[in-house]
């Protein structure tokens, strides 16, 4: 279901085709990164640390070599010197590359449960697992930090002995960050307010759970060139931080991205690839790495568990007066949390005139965390939102019109400054209060209902598209945007209600680095936004191309002509116009092929809000949530295809509810992780989650030539806080902690109810 | 005059002052200014002479895309923000 608020008529855009690269995949023909074969091709294996934080004191390969089928052991000797000690713009990614280095192979300390130490080029992947048994490293083993707060504390073991922050002074720290945001008089706010709710959050490290685990073939060439073959959400930020690590010129390397099996923001980092090309170089074959999904929990990148704390007051009209935030994000081992987008998120949708925050990263024991999906802000929605669920029962206020009576529009500031242009927060509210859902009575014991909001910058940044019209008049479409959610069918959209083609006739394309201009990660929800307006420019310029083309073919000045419906027509004759297959043919003769291109860097992408509402029933002898329905409303500023923004919608919302009820990282006391495999690192299937209706809201971006919002990630941030809040009008019981488990939910229930604990399984 | 909001980090060097007007015809040239009625400023915003990778500019409520060049107006209102890690510019607009 759309709601909009646009009246443009489009042909293309807002329709539903099959989406182009459907049969490859489902017929299993579309390759994947560990699909890729070469001969004389070696398998790799990495060496992984055992433990969370140890000093490496030496390492002996020496039996490994001898081992026969063993070609090549590198270890971080192998590597070029370590970059110096400083953030860099790497493209549009500030990024410390010594961090990133350490984190791809250890040099005299590990500081994971997983940390990569050494890797192994061998005939066979079993001869290269074999010749792991025999590296010998010799350890230190160190008291492991796994928490935020026992990180903070005064004396606690430091993981990074150069790191410090401008609060530290001289002295070692494992706070990487400090982010103040301050606005108005919170403590006057707060005098002024008639019910203040104060609480504590903590959520849980998550992983992204994406199906396919990380890969890499490396192919060196005795040129000095190297190509890598790898599933990720961005070629060319591989090809910048792979050079970066391998320390060779940016054009030495060329990045093949390959059909991707899940990301979510998982796969916008590297692990592999330069050891890829590292161990290629050394034995003179092509490498490749794929790692288990043991090795995808360990060792890549999962988002932050967190401690939140909020404050907030309102009057009894429910007005929000003040609010204060306390924020701790588990960085991993080096620093980089998403603390500072959950700050930025934390209150956004709201105009709250009293305002402080303070964020922290802080580097724990365990993996280096990586983007998801709207990364930083679900840890903080879950806190406010239970908050403002808290603060509209006090005020006795329908949730949803408490957070429209306080909800940002056009012109209201967001929390950091800067004033919003047209954005669609409360017009996700109204579409759920609108919906039959929410309209729906909901009987029965232990059943209650949740809504909650959440918002997603959005994010623009480089692309480049070009549009190729070929002799038979159809065209091509070619981008560097990896397709990891539809966006093939997207940008052939774009390009065919430009040219006036049916979608059929114009086949999307993912270049390599070598083949397209440089083209920023997909992430950020930025490809239909970003990516989508070069296609749109390049389709464009083609037309434009075209028509001088036209011209000469119709005898007439350019001008004379007009564009429509992928035909040209002489102003004001009814002669029959010239359709671009008529045309396309005779190019030749009229100036030669047609190759639109456009590059853009895209600025003010609109940001995206979503709200959700929840229906849930709790098993009050278990603790077990079984989710009865769910409905999400989201903003998209213009759908170019309306079932993948669905899906996108739908798909957040999963992995939402995963997070709410299920996944974590169970760490024991020495900071090994407890549950490497999807058995015990709970994913939610089709057994666990509903239907998920949808309602798209569009609410024209007035930055982009179609309107597009980005609608990746905003889904995802709303149901951990409803889904708590659903809980509360079940059973009454105020959950503080994702994930909200069986036998978390169970214990809060049976403490509520002042009863013994009887089945109460370990926090 | 441009108006500038400083964000809460950095109003150790503006003496609590949130809210400043400073001249210049692009990003650079207001830096320079501010950091001669707040001396020290620049080297929170600038290094190598470009913005740094952590800070994002906003200008009349869109991030600036060409760093230190962007061009500012006599009305604009100009925000330093934190630029996010991993590949994520906060877009407000």
């Amino acid at each position: 279901m759309a709601e909009s608020t646009q009246t443009q008529s489009f042909k293309v855009v807002g329709t539903r085709p099959i989406r182009p690269d459907g049969v490859d995949k489902v017929t299993g023909r579309a390759r994947f990164g560990a699909d890729y074969a070469f001969p004389g091709m070696l398998h790799g294996k990495l060496l992984r640390s055992p433990h969370a934080h140890a000093r490496i004191k030496s390492i002996n390969i020496a039996k490994a070599l001898k081992l026969p089928g063993v070609k090549a052991v590198i270890t971080a000797a192998d590597l070029p010197p370590l970059p110096e000690n400083k953030s860099e713009a790497l493209g549009e990614i500030a990024m410390n590359p010594r961090h990133l280095a350490l984190n791809i192979l250890a040099h005299d300390k590990v500081l994971y449960d997983g940390h990569a130490i050494a890797a192994v080029a061998a005939t066979s992947p079993h001869i290269a697992e074999e010749a792991l048994r025999l590296i010998d490293v010799e350890y230190e083993v160190l008291p492991p930090v796994m928490t935020v707060e026992r990180a903070m504390e005064p004396g606690a073991p430091i993981l990074l002995p150069e790191l410090r922050n401008p609060e530290s002074g001289d002295q070692p720290t494992n706070v990487a960050m400090h982010l103040p945001i301050k606005k108005g008089d919170p403590d006057a706010g707060f005098k002024s307010a008639d019910y203040i709710v104060e609480r504590e959050f903590r959520t849980a490290m998550v992983h992204q759970g994406y199906i396919e685990p990380h890969n890499a073939v490396g192919v060196y060439n005795s040129d000095g060139h190297a190509t890598i073959y790898c599933s990720t959400q961005g070629a060319f930020d591989v090809r910048l931080l792979s050079a970066k690590v391998l320390g060779i010129e940016v054009g030495k390397l060329k990045v093949v991205p390959a059909e991707i099996g899940g990301g979510f923001g998982g796969k916008t980092t590297i692990y592999l690839e330069p050891l890829s090309v590292l161990l290629s170089q050394k034995t003179g074959h092509p490498v490749k790495l794929v790692m288990s999904r043991s090795e995808v929990l360990r060792a890549s990148g999962p988002t932050s568990g967190s401690t939140i704390k909020v404050k907030m007051g309102a009057t009894k009209d429910g007005k929000i007066v003040a609010a204060k935030v306390w924020m701790a994000y588990e960085a991993g081992a080096f620093p980089g949390s998403p603390v500072m987008a959950g700050a930025l998120t934390i209150l956004a949708p709201y105009v709250i005139e009293n305002l402080q925050i303070d964020a922290y990263d802080v580097v724990v024991n365990r993996p280096k965390t990586a983007a998801y999906r709207a990364p930083g802000a679900t840890n903080a929605a879950f806190a406010a939102e239970t908050v403002i669920d808290e603060l509209a029962e006090k005020c006795e206020i329908d949730p949803l019109a408490m957070r429209i009576q306080n909800g940002a529009h056009e012109g209201s500031p967001h929390p950091a400054g800067p004033p919003y242009r047209r954005i669609g927060f409360i017009e996700t509210c109204e579409a759920i209060r609108s919906s039959a859902h929410y309209k729906s009575p909901l009987a029965g014991p232990n059943r209650g209902r949740g809504v909650a909001s959440g918002f997603w910058f959005n994010a623009g940044m480089q692309s480049s598209a070009t549009v190729n019209i070929h002799t038979d008049g159809t065209a091509s479409v070619v981008t560097g945007s990896p397709d990891i959610g539809g966006s093939r069918a997207s940008m052939a959209m774009i390009a065919a209600e430009v040219l006036g083609l049916p979608f059929e006739d114009v086949r999307p394309l993912v270049a390599d680095t070598d083949s397209i201009g440089h083209t920023d990660v997909t992430g950020g929800s930025r490809v239909t936004f970003a990516t989508g307006t070069a296609v749109y420019q390049a389709a464009q310029d083609a037309v434009n191309q075209l028509k001088e083309r036209a011209a000469k073919l119709m005898d007439k000045k350019p001008d004379d002509l007009e564009f429509r419906d992928g035909a040209f027509a002489v102003k004001g004759n009814g002669a029959p116009p010239m359709t671009i297959k008529q045309m396309a043919g005779k190019l030749a003769r009229a100036g030669g092929p047609v190759v639109g291109r456009a590059t853009v860097n895209a600025r003010g992408a609109g940001p995206a809000f979503a709200t959700t509402c929840v229906d849930v029933e709790v098993d009050p002898d278990t603790g077990k949530v079984q989710i009865l329905r769910c409905t999400v409303a989201q903003d998209a500023g213009r759908a170019i295809h309306p079932s993948y923004v669905e899906g996108q919608m739908q798909g957040g919302t999963a992995q939402g509810v995963g997070w709410a009820l299920n996944e974590e990282y169970f760490y024991d006391e020495k900071g090994i992780l407890r549950n490497t495999g999807l058995l015990d690192y709970r994913i939610p299937t089709c057994l666990d989650l509903p239907a998920i209706d949808t309602i798209i809201v569009e609410v024209p971006s007035p930055t982009h030539p179609l309107g597009v919002r980005g609608v990746g990630e905003v889904s995802i941030v709303p149901p951990p806080a409803a889904i708590a809040n659903a809980i509360y009008r079940a059973v009454e019981v105020r959950m503080t902690q994702l994930p909200m488990s069986p036998p978390r939910l169970l214990k809060a229930i049976l403490a509520a109810r002042q009863e013994p604990a009887r089945l109460v399984a370990a926090d | 005059m441009a108006t500038v909001f400083i964000p809460a980090a950095l109003r150790r060097f503006t003496a609590g002052v949130e809210r400043a007007t400073a001249h210049g015809r692009n990003v650079r040239a207001l830096i320079d200014d501010l950091d001669r009625q707040f001396p020290g400023i620049r080297a929170q915003l600038v290094e190598d002479d470009e913005v740094k990778p952590s800070i994002a500019v906003s200008i009349d409520g869109e991030i600036a895309t060409g760093g230190l060049l962007d061009p500012v107006n006599e009305s604009s209102e100009v925000h330093f923000l934190p630029a996010l890690a991993g590949g994520t510019i906060p877009s407000c607009a």
